[in-house]
């Protein structure tokens, strides 16, 4: 039995885990960023 | 290179460079992808699966060059004990961990229907493998030294040593069979048709920035601490 297989499913799914992912990572990094940021600028101020 | 070395320096480079490395990338990232995805023709072999490319090939990149650039780095931080060089390698961990895995989890979901498979133990697939998990030791090892105060300079071998697996990988597909086609781009030219090739390089270009907005941000995000932590610990002796 030939077994047939859908390729945008394959296509649609590394899209959707590429553009998410990238996303997350840039917001983690800048939130992570700007949170580490603060905490120094308020240990300067004590 | 040793202008670099002051933080403050960096820090203003840093600054100025960061939002406009990550918007610029994810401008150049979108429109690619948007590209490949509704524009870009369909291959006479691999149908429409060939659009994976888009995000495949410039993970791929991103999953080595975060290597090369811990390597490149960790070298810099044993011979010249570069003050930020070992903030850099540690910056370079994270995205260059989650782009080789976006390249295995991507290829893998390329393979299935290209090849009827999910995975195979070939040697470019399985030295990818290793790399992300050299990558998990690294961020392990570089966690751990700086929770007990251990010595970067382990840390820094090990991402030495670890670069070992890059050229591997790059020529795993020319020394042993795979399934996994060689190389279509090189420095000599590219096998890649016109409509794929420009828009592969528009991606490749986009994610290139993110990454350096990343790793730029990483860099700030643990310089930020280290000074925040050296600050607390001179009040409570003062104190």
């Amino acid at each position: 039995m030939k077994e047939t297989l859908d390729q945008w499913h394959f296509v649609t799914a590394v899209y959707v885990l590429g553009v998410a992912g990238t996303l997350a990572l840039v917001a983690w990094s800048w939130l992570s960023m700007k949170r580490a940021e603060k905490r120094r600028d308020e240990a300067r101020k004590k | 290179m040793h202008g670099f070395a002051n933080p403050a320096r960096f820090l203003r480079i840093a600054r100025a460079l960061t939002a406009p490395l990550l918007a610029a990338g994810l401008v150049l990232a979108a429109a690619a992808l948007v590209y490949g995805l509704f524009y870009a023709p369909a291959e006479r072999l691999q149908g429409d699966t060939v659009r994976i490319l888009f995000i495949h090939v410039p993970a791929a990149w991103l999953g080595m060059a975060g290597w090369s650039g811990i390597a490149v780095a960790s070298f810099v931080e044993i011979v010249w004990r570069h003050p930020l060089a070992g903030i850099a390698a540690r910056a370079c961990a994270g995205p260059g961990a989650f782009f080789a895995a976006l390249c295995l989890v991507s290829g893998s979901l390329w393979g299935r229907p290209a090849w009827g498979t999910w995975w195979v133990w070939d040697g470019r697939l399985t030295s990818m493998l290793v790399l992300l998990f050299l990558y998990f030791g690294y961020m392990a090892l570089a966690g751990a030294t700086s929770r007990e105060g251990g010595s970067g300079r382990i840390v820094a071998i090990f991402g030495l040593v670890g670069a070992i697996n890059i050229p591997i990988i790059h020529y795993s597909v020319i020394w042993w069979n795979s399934l996994h086609q060689p190389p279509s781009l090189g420095m000599g030219g590219s096998a890649m048709a016109g409509p794929f090739l420009g828009g592969l390089l528009v991606s490749t270009l986009g994610f290139t920035l993110i990454f350096g907005g990343v790793v730029l941000a990483r860099m700030r995000a643990l310089l930020a601490e280290i000074q925040a932590e050296a600050r607390l610990r001179r009040k409570a002796f003062e104190g």
